[in-house]
């Protein structure tokens, strides 16, 4: 029985002579991806700071001017490079959106998991994915024939406005906030539903006395993602704005924001000009709102309670 | 290891050298202790395994046991918080070390675990996985190897005409099986038996057994087990463990008919655990 | 009785909250429908757009759509799929799973504009080449990696330990066991996520605006020599997707018939991300079923 040629040590220690079975190749390979992907994140940081710092650094333009002045005149005689109505206009949108997003999309969640568990999650569960299906070029073509115009019959405007960048937004950010709040909701324990029940609270007390307030970091994470989508949202509230360099002075009037007036711009501007190099600080703006966005998750998301 | 030892354990002692100078063991732990992380499942254990036998691997939940059994064939690696201390000797190795090619040690030790778990492939598929990897590819070579494990395994008159089905559709007990045969094709010298059984009924449960039975002639076997008449029916040697400890070593008879221990006989005449 | 009262009209606001989703699906939905769906023909599928007369069709811009997303999944499959497997059977916890954790997280957080900034700077003006398709795909795999990272992830850790520990313990390596036990069992959760990314991929247009550029060259549907200038099939031309050519007509659209190129577009774009919906979900059950079939 016993292996005459062959000792435990010859078929056990490790060798060089022993093939490695693509072990290590696999490996390799795998953390090349890994390796890959933190690159990808680390040069794009990098190299989006650096040209929208240029604007600043090169073409001397006032950072706080950028961020303070509202008149934004690139071709004057003397040009002007005041970015503040398109960061006003970037966070109103992002801020009234979110109003109305909000609490729709809270709403519905609570309907999905607490009212009608069975049939309206049924329901709505695939309205919801269908409705993030529909790519914002469309959301902007179906605001650009129906909200806009509708705005211009019923105001003084050419219906191009921020209200209709508001409208557009809120019903694309609305499956996100909806989503996100409803598996928050459903996840809460059941024991706490009982509980409520069990001291003859309404239904309604139940979930706004105790449910809610016990998911509130997450019900917060829904929001701000929502917001999040609709700061960087480009096309479609371009498609619909009015796109104009004035601070607008209700919400029927037409504004701009920081991403509408890059998606415009940045094809007519010759690269490396002041006016396209101040695109780029805007760029780098959107850049740090989304981190902003993000280290405000993980603070919430490290308060959950569930 | 200074303790001084009490006259029970100095026997015990004494047994287990006697019963290690009758027959050299194939493999052997020395002080072997196990910990994940800070927690230590295994503690200090000696235990030899000498060829063609079946030790039986016995103790409540939680002793340790599985634990042990793991380490024999380093499956516990795949536990980034598993550590060891003290020897397992195979043969003239330790395959504790580091320079260990627990590939290579993992063909010769090869492992059965509790639940039936066959590839969501074919029958002949599932032993031919491995056999390919080692470079076996020619198809008249691996349909004979194919059939010989499942027959080795008593599978073979079952599963001829459908070895090209899904593993799925055979039953629990043909799955465990399934998984043995494709554990002998890798020609092993060690076989590892974790509850090989405890999810089947008794029919397979003793279609089982009387492969292990069968098996040992020519392989050595560790089966760890729940069922204490199991243990009874199949080993030749039993080992009783308790909170990571090995309390008691012995022939089965011996263990089952006049243990030295008093926890081991509340845990066999099924006191607890 | 208050309270009871309030939950009643509590009760009444969601049920039209719940309404309005449903109203608001229904109306966009039939909107593109009747609006898009007569203008469709195999006319406006099959000829070329037109700047300035009416009777344009979306061809080029039809072709450039899917070709685009095929070269993105070709780079983004395997490169996510590789990073998934990092991450759920190598990453050990500590500072780099972390770091490649945040990395991942803000990927997916970049606007699609900015990511179109990014491909813009390098892609397109550090590299010389312009507007190109590669350039949009590379672009459209920075924005989708994060996607197909996390469906991988998820897939393989969804493969049971047991058939992990069935292969190491019959002595195969964990490469060998990843490429022939886990990952098959993980294809059918990423083949359907592959499938619902395509879909957000060929909708994507921000992305693609600085990137793949605004228009295409007349192309040779009969030149298959992917180096050849009017091949369809060169990767180093500009390239407008069906996405980019909705926009496009909108914003600074000259034609007569604006309305109804950009109506009939959206709704073969709308129709095409909901044939992937559909496509992941059958397929993702057909092939469930096949490797679990125990009947």
């Amino acid at each position: 029985m016993e292996s005459v040629a062959s000792t435990a040590k010859d078929r056990l220690i490790k060798s060089t002579k022993r093939k490695n079975h693509g072990e290590s190749s696999g490996k390799v390979i795998v953390t090349l991806a890994a390796l890959i992907i933190i690159a990808a994140t680390l040069s794009m940081t990098i190299f989006l700071s650096i040209k929208g710092m240029q604007a600043f650094i090169i073409n001397g333009v006032n950072p706080i001017e950028f961020l303070t002045s509202t008149e934004w005149n690139p071709t004057g005689e003397n040009p002007e490079f005041g970015a503040f109505p398109f960061i006003f206009g970037s966070l109103a949108v992002t801020l009234m959106a979110a109003l109305i997003a909000g609490p729709l999309g809270i709403g519905g969640a609570i309907f999905m998991t607490e009212i009608a568990p069975s049939w309206g999650r049924k329901i709505l569960q695939p309205i919801i994915e269908l409705l993030v299906g529909i790519p914002s070029v469309v959301y902007g073509f179906i605001a650009l024939t129906i909200i806009v115009p509708f705005i211009r019959d019923y105001s003084s405007g050419t219906g191009y406005s921020l209200l209709a960048g508001i409208i557009v937004l809120a019903v694309m950010i609305l499956p996100t906030i909806t989503t996100i709040s409803t598996d928050a909701i459903a996840a809460i324990p059941n024991h706490l539903r009982d509980g409520s029940y069990a001291l003859g609270a309404t239904r309604w007390q139940t979930i706004w006395k105790v449910l809610l307030p016990s998911v509130m970091p997450s019900l917060w994470t829904a929001i701000i993602l929502g917001m999040a989508r609709a700061f960087g949202e480009a096309l479609a509230v371009q498609m619909v704005i009015g796109n104009v360099r004035d601070l607008p002075g209700s919400i029927f009037d037409p504004s701009a924001t920081l991403t509408s007036i890059i998606t415009l711009n940045m094809g007519h501007t010759t690269y490396g000009s002041i006016e396209n190099n101040t695109l780029w600080s805007m760029g780098l703006i959107l850049l740090l709102i989304s981190l902003l966005f993000i280290l405000i998750i993980r603070f919430l998301s490290a308060r959950r309670k569930i | 290891m200074v303790t001084v030892l009490n006259r029970a354990e100095q026997k015990t002692v004494k047994r287990k050298q006697k019963i290690t100078k009758q027959i050299k063991p194939i493999l052997q732990t020395q002080n072997l202790s196990i910990s994940y992380g800070e927690n230590k499942a295994v503690q200090d254990v000696s235990l030899p395994f000498s060829k063609n036998s079946i030790t039986a691997l016995i103790g409540p939940s939680g002793c340790g046991k599985s634990t042990f059994l793991r380490t024999i064939n380093r499956m516990n690696d795949i536990i980034p918080s598993a550590s060891y201390e003290g020897e397992i000797i195979y043969e003239d190795v330790n395959i504790l070390d580091k320079n260990i090619d627990v590939i290579a040690l993992r063909k010769e030790i090869g492992m059965v675990f509790q639940k039936p778990n066959p590839f969501a492939k074919s029958i002949y598929n599932n032993i031919a996985h491995a056999l390919r990897f080692y470079n076996i590819k020619k198809k008249t070579v691996l349909a004979e190897l194919v059939e010989e494990s499942l027959t080795n395994a008593a599978l073979w008159d079952e599963v001829k005409d459908r070895l090209h089905e899904s593993a799925y559709q055979l039953s629990g007990g043909q799955q465990q099986r399934l998984c043995i045969a494709r554990t002998l094709a890798m020609k092993p010298n060690v076989l590892l038996l974790d509850e090989p059984s405890s999810a089947l009924d008794p029919v397979s449960n003793a279609k089982i057994e009387e492969l292990i039975m069968k098996l040992k002639e020519k392989y050595t076997i560790i089966i760890v087990t729940h069922n204490m008449q199991q243990a009874a029916r199949i080993s030749d040697q039993t080992a009783f463990f308790l909170n990571g400890k090995l309390i008691e070593y012995d022939k089965t008879d011996k263990i089952f008919l006049n243990p030295a221990n008093k926890e081991t006989e509340a845990y066999i005449s099924g006191r607890f655990g | 009785m208050h309270a009871k009262v309030a939950d009643k009209i509590a009760t009444g606001i969601l049920y039209v909250v719940a309404f309005l989703f449903i109203t608001l699906l229904v109306s966009l939905f039939s909107y593109i429908l009747f609006q898009g769906v007569p203008y469709i023909s195999l006319d406006f599928l099959t000829s070329p757009s037109s700047t300035v007369q009416a009777g344009g069709g979306i061809r080029d811009q039809l072709f450039n759509s899917f070709y685009i997303l095929f070269i993105t999944m070709i780079i983004t499959v395997p490169l996510g799929v590789c990073g998934g497997i990092y991450m759920a059977e190598y990453a050990k916890p500590g500072k780099v799973t972390n770091a490649i954790r945040t990395c991942i997280e803000m990927l997916a957080s970049l606007p699609s504009i900015v990511v179109g900034m990014f491909g813009l700077l390098i892609f397109v003006n550090t590299t010389g080449w312009g507007y190109t398709i590669i350039g949009g795909a590379l672009a459209l795999t920075i924005f989708n990696i994060p996607v197909m990272v996390r469906v991988s992830e998820d897939a393989v850790r969804s493969v049971p330990q047991d058939q992990k520990e069935a292969s190491l313990a019959l002595g195969i390596t964990k490469w060998h066991t990843i490429k022939t036990v886990i990952l098959p069992a993980a294809f059918p959760g990423i083949l359907t996520g592959a499938i619902l990314a395509s879909g957000r991929i060929f909708g994507e247009a921000a992305a693609l605006l600085f990137t793949a550029g605004l228009s295409t060259p007349n192309l040779d549907y009969g030149n298959w020599n992917p180096f050849s200038a009017s091949s369809p099939l060169n990767i180093f031309r500009p390239a407008e997707t069906l996405a980019v050519h909705i926009w496009a007509v909108n914003t600074n659209g000259i034609m007569p018939d604006v309305q109804e190129i950009a109506a009939g577009s959206s709704a073969v774009l709308v129709l095409s991300v909901l044939l992937f919906n559909i496509i992941a979900r059958v397929t993702g059950k057909r092939i469930q079923k096949k490797l679990t079939a125990s009947k």
